[in-house]
């Protein structure tokens, strides 16, 4: 009987956020804090010449100027946190000046003159991709995996930029619809393939081939990343906005170069991340290498605008796809192909938005050929999702064409093709841990009204057009071999270590609740100890990939477990009989047979720690982290130590999975659309905190209504310069673009490789409710596919009259 | 690159007082700087991308805030924020084409600091030009955006001159159709301006986008009798909801009797440097009914000598849609 999880609860710092009183990074100062202040590139492509510095440095309250010269050199494609050799976009910084003030810092900026080289730049990978296109770096646009023979004849894996260029026929055949015509095997970085593609082709009955493009949508974290470092007695304390905590120690030291003990990450809360924060950021480093040099507390606040720079952003896609499906609706064939565009650095997502077809529709027969191409745009990394969802984007409304072609109804067809528990996953690459995306179909088509939507007239009286679509979200939920760690004080409370980050999703609470109700402790008696390195924490993932409910209900699970038998052989030892004899309830480990027979949990920390040796934390499992080591050791003596790598080796990938419903009224002759309707169920194991849950996919469906209706990336192809560098010109969607209600439910069924039945959401939430946005507007549209994410109210107008392009696949332009 | 967000040092006056207003800005000329809400001044300044050495901060002198009634109408100071416009229970009765295109200006938030005269003098929304590239309007010799690769959605569709850049005022076409006049007083008196003329384009001065010179303050705006009470039609379409300036805008006023338009005064905004008034489709149906086939058959007229750019060919279409939609509302 569940007492924990399944329950709404109140995490310990909402009090905090309301009221203003929990400190971001920002909010940190320290006496003798100085404050620097970042010159970021004019230019998209280029090198350093000189800088001259020297009217800047005598300004009143200037202290100090720190360049691409005072950290160790970056080989491209490498993101440095200051460039030097290598301008590879605008924004990129270049310097940074520390002052009194921000004032006097940005003041000196100004008076800093730099002399550039420009290089040729290119924003467009396809246009990369053609004979004698432009590069992004000197050596070429694309990383290629190399192997070569070592001296003592064991190969060599690294990797190389090069310059791979596509024949016209590929670069033509992309740009009219018909895929890579004429390339090879080495055209691409990514390659792979099972079931008999040709096979499968033969024998469709209907065969659907479409383009598609999708752009770079930037990150728009509301806290715009501050890091603010200070050292005492070798130590390096570094307050930093982070998605993660403990996952950022090792890489954070690292970039310090100090041994990760003599870090202190400090990270009380983040103003979200969704994957542009999960470990630490290049520009990290400025800010605790400037403090050394210094000596003095150095805070580094970025800007919006440097936010979009230095922030990340969603790989854009311009791809091909082949879909065949058989007459009872079975698709049995996929062929895939995607350009992902890697921006100044990072990389694509195409395998990953394969794996979102091959998972969500789990064809019999599937290529997929992938590349990834860098420009001289803002570099590219992880965002909710990555791959996944900007494929479910422009994925759905193709599927819809297929059904519509096999005249299936289009929830059928989802639900015949939908993952189940005989699934697997990517290429093949495995089995799911469990899979109910038939039931979420079901149970969302219910939840919508799909049929009864179905009889609805198309054309309204007001002009307006009814579109309804259906569309899917989907990300691996789960991770294994982490650390767990709890820690029984003499005052008989459960101090719940976690090294997990508070992003923003609660999921480090949630998670806790696990050791809870392992452990069957009031929540009220329960302490999270967090945000901090010092506090002792173990070896947690980083919160990204929606992995944290699987991972860490699993740690803190197998942690309280391992208090639970601590607590027996202990009330053994003094009560007598075997540990076996014993069980827990009501915060005493007692017999079975004779409850009266037991001690307070109290009274075994107290017992633990004069017992010593694993009870109290004096001696650990050999097979956990040295960060979960330090923080056993830094505990030792103080309660009964729980604490257990999470080494049970597991059966496949937990999936996280979504289907949403989306209902539209469209205006033709404004372009603009209504969101009347949203549902959606996930498929997600046992809910952990119902409340949590529901807002998570509200929050998840909002952004996914952007990403296809609102959210642009536009750069000037021209000069490199992008145009969308605040909030207001990326249009992410307000609380009047979508419905003041939505609805949302989940299958529920337990996933048998966690112990409390829980895998991941986080992610698909965006996808499926983007996917479901763009299936309603094709709809509506007499099934017309743009085939492109987002598709803006100028497409929708153009289209309407008649002046949409046949095929633009050019990227960052919309 | 400049991304500073962080105001520079300057010079900071704070009258209460027209005439210390009026009398500053008459010293400082050309190194003052008028604010008013600040919507638009705080992210020219901040951001670096101009300058000047003094800020004049209007936003003390409570006589140039609020409604008045007049003998001939209403009068709006300057300095009322755009939420007193669109609450406002006069203008809401007499003149709601003014309410419903001021509640629909940005958002709530910059609504309620936002001002009257603020949004109708406000700078072009050219994302170039706000960048801080030398173009022509920054006293460059090149457009950035009118180039067969320039990324320009948003731009202007008619009397480009130079400069391709489109106004951002949702207030403004509403004051054009409601053939409002604008009260700019200086050191040496005052001058009144009506509306459609307080507004002008890169052709005939690339650098300014209303008719107010150094030394100049709009303290007030005059709404007539003449439009008050006749039935309006305002839309604006945006990308979002909320927080977006117009792709496109209508706002038109139409005095009709017995079902016949017997004058109207349709403006768009967002198509050109200054509010647009299709004067051809005005006089096309004058005499007409009031309903969408008078709408359908003049609807065309209404973009004639539109030249598209690379990326704002929809704005054609979607002009045309809301003229038809005002007159057949």
């Amino acid at each position: 009987m569940s007492t924990h999880i399944g329950f709404d609860f109140t995490p310990p710092d909402i009090a905090g956020k309301v009221t203003g009183e929990i400190k971001y990074a920002e909010d940190y100062k320290r006496e003798g804090m100085v404050f620097a202040r970042l010159l970021t590139s004019p230019m998209p492509s280029g090198r350093v010449v000189g800088i001259d510095a020297t009217e800047a440095l005598r300004m009143d309250g200037v202290v100090g100027i720190f360049t691409a010269d005072d950290l160790p050199p970056v080989a491209p494609p490498g993101n440095p946190a200051l460039a030097g050799e290598y301008i590879t976009y605008v924004g990129q910084p270049i310097l940074a000046v520390a002052a009194l003030t921000e004032e006097i810092a940005e003041s000196a900026i100004q008076k800093i003159r730099i002399d550039y080289e420009r290089r040729p730049f290119v924003v467009d990978p396809l246009t990369s991709l053609t004979p004698g296109g432009a590069t992004p770096y000197p050596q070429g646009n694309v990383l290629v995996r190399t192997r070569e023979q070592g001296p003592d004849g064991a190969p060599i894996i690294g990797a190389e930029i090069r310059d791979i260029k596509w024949p016209m026929s590929a670069i033509e055949g992309m740009h009219s619809g018909k895929g890579p015509v004429g390339t090879a095997e080495e055209h691409f970085t990514d390659n792979w393939q099972f079931g008999d593609l040709e096979g499968g082709f033969a024998a469709a009955t209907v065969i659907v081939e479409e383009p598609f493009v999708t752009v770079g949508y930037p990150h728009h974290s509301l806290e715009a990343r501050t890091c603010m470092a200070y050292w005492e007695n070798g130590k390096c304390f570094f307050h930093g906005s982070s998605q993660s905590q403990s996952a950022n120690d090792i890489s954070l030291a690292r970039m310090l170069n100090i041994e990760p003990g003599d870090l202190v990450f400090i990270n009380e809360a983040t103003g979200g991340g969704f994957g542009s924060k999960i470990g630490p950021y290049p520009f990290m480093a400025i800010s605790g290498n400037f403090a050394r040099v210094l000596n003095r507390p150095v805070q580094l606040r970025i800007t919006r605008e440097q936010e979009f720079y230095i922030g990340s952003a969603r790989s854009g896609m311009q791809g091909w796809i082949k879909v065949g499906a058989k007459a009872d609706g079975k698709v049995c064939a996929v062929d895939l192909v995607i350009v992902n565009d890697g921006g100044a650095n990072g990389g694509g997502s195409g395998n990953s938005s394969a794996g979102h077809v091959s998972l969500c529709y789990q064809p019999e027969s599937m290529r997929y050929r992938g590349i990834s191409v860098y420009t001289n745009t803002t570099p590219r990394g992880a965002q909710r999702g990555p791959g996944q969802n900007e494929m479910a984007a422009v994925l759905a409304p193709i599927m819809d064409k297929v059904a519509n072609q096999l005249g299936m109804d289009r929830v059928a067809f989802s639900h015949l093709n939908a993952v189940d528990n005989n699934g697997w996953y990517g290429n093949q690459s495995g089995p799911v841990t469990s899979a109910y995306m038939k039931e979420a179909v079901t149970q969302g088509a219910e939840l919508f009204g799909w049929q009864a939507k179905l009889a609805l007239p198309k054309q309204l009286p007001n002009g307006k057009i009814r579109g309804i679509g259906v569309g899917s979200g989907y990300h691996g939920a789960g991770g294994r071999g982490y650390d767990g760690l709890v820690r029984i004080g003499t005052d008989g409370k459960l101090y719940i270590h976690s090294g997990v980050g508070n992003l923003g999703t609660y999921s480090y609470a949630g998670t806790c609740r696990a050791a809870a109700e392992r452990l069957q402790v009031p929540w009220e008696n329960c302490e999270i100890v967090r945000g901090r390195t010092d506090r002792h924490l173990p070896n947690s993932s980083g919160q990204g990939g929606s992995n944290t409910i699987f991972t860490h209900t699993k740690t803190n699970w197998l942690a309280a477990e391992d208090a639970v038998n601590k607590m027996k052989e202990i009330a053994a030892a003094d009560l007598g009989g075997a540990p076996a004899d014993y069980d827990i309830g009501g915060e005493r480990v007692f017999r079975t047979s004779d409850s009266s027979i037991g001690m307070t949990y109290a009274r075994a920390a107290q017992r633990a720690i004069e017992m010593g040796g694993k009870y109290s934390g004096q001696e650990y499992p050999e097979d956990i982290n040295d960060i979960t080591v330090r923080s056993v050791q830094g505990l030792a003596g103080t309660g009964l130590i729980g604490v257990a790598r999470d080494n049970i080796s597991g059966n496949g990938q937990p999936p996280g999975i979504l289907v949403g419903y989306c209902e539209i009224e469209l205006d033709p002759a404004t372009g603009k659309f209504e969101i009347m309707d949203y549902a959606a169920v996930a498929d997600c194991g046992v809910v952990v905190h119902p409340k949590n849950f529901s807002n998570s996919m509200r929050g998840g469906a909002m952004w996914g209504f952007g990403m296809i209706g609102l959210e642009r990336h536009v750069y000037d192809p021209q000069n490199g310069l992008p145009a969308n560098t605040g909030l207001y010109q990326s249009k992410p969607p307000t609380y009047l673009d979508i419905p003041s209600v939505t609805k949302s439910g989940a299958v529920g069924i337990a996933d048998p490789e966690n112990p409390v039945g829980a895998r991941g959401i986080g992610e698909p939430t965006q996808g499926a409710a983007a996917a479901a946005l763009a299936s309603a507007i094709s709809n509506a549209l007499d099934g017309f596919l743009f085939n492109r994410a987002p598709i803006t109210t100028d497409m929708i107008i153009d289209h309407v009259a008649g002046l949409y392009p046949a095929t633009n696949m050019t990227t960052n332009t919309f | 690159m400049p991304s500073h967000d962080v105001m520079p040092n300057m010079e900071l006056y704070q009258p209460v007082q027209v005439e210390d207003a009026l009398a500053i800005a008459d010293r400082l000329a050309e190194r003052g700087w008028l604010v008013g809400g600040g919507q638009d001044t705080y992210g020219w300044l901040k951001d670096r991308a101009k300058s000047a050495d003094a800020l004049i901060d209007l936003s003390g002198i409570e006589s140039l805030r609020g409604v008045r009634e007049t003998a001939d109408g209403v009068e709006i100071g300057a300095l009322t924020t755009l939420t007193e416009v669109a609450t406002n229970a006069l203008i809401q009765e007499r003149y709601a084409l003014l309410s419903q295109a001021a509640g629909v200006v940005a958002s709530p938030q910059i609504r309620n600091i936002g001002t009257l005269g603020g949004n109708i003098s406000q700078d072009v929304r050219c994302w170039y030009y706000r960048r801080g590239l030398s173009c022509y309007r920054a006293g460059g010799n090149l457009c950035y955006a009118d180039t067969p690769q320039g990324m320009n959605r948003e731009h202007a569709l008619f009397e480009a001159s130079r400069c391709v850049a489109a106004s951002a005022s949702d207030t403004a076409p509403a004051l054009v159709a409601l053939d409002a006049t604008m009260v700019i007083r200086s050191a040496a008196g005052e001058r009144t301006v009506a509306a459609q003329d307080y507004f002008v384009g890169p052709a005939n001065d690339i650098e300014n986008t209303t008719v107010l010179r150094p030394g100049e303050i709009l303290t007030a705006v005059r709404l007539p009798a003449a439009w008050a009470n006749a039935t309006f039609y305002f839309e604006k379409i945006a990308d979002r909801n909320v927080w977006d300036f117009s792709l496109v805008n209508v706002a038109a006023a139409f005095k009709v009797s017995g079902g016949m338009i017997e004058d109207s005064r349709i403006v768009c905004g967002a198509v050109q440097c200054t509010p647009r008034r299709v004067t051809n489709v005005e006089n096309a149906i004058r005499g007409q009914a009031k309903n969408a086939a008078t709408a359908d058959s003049v609807g065309s007229m209404a973009t004639i000598g539109a030249r598209a750019l690379a990326h704002n060919g929809f704005k054609i279409p979607l002009m045309q849609n809301l003229v038809k939609r005002a007159i057949s509302a």
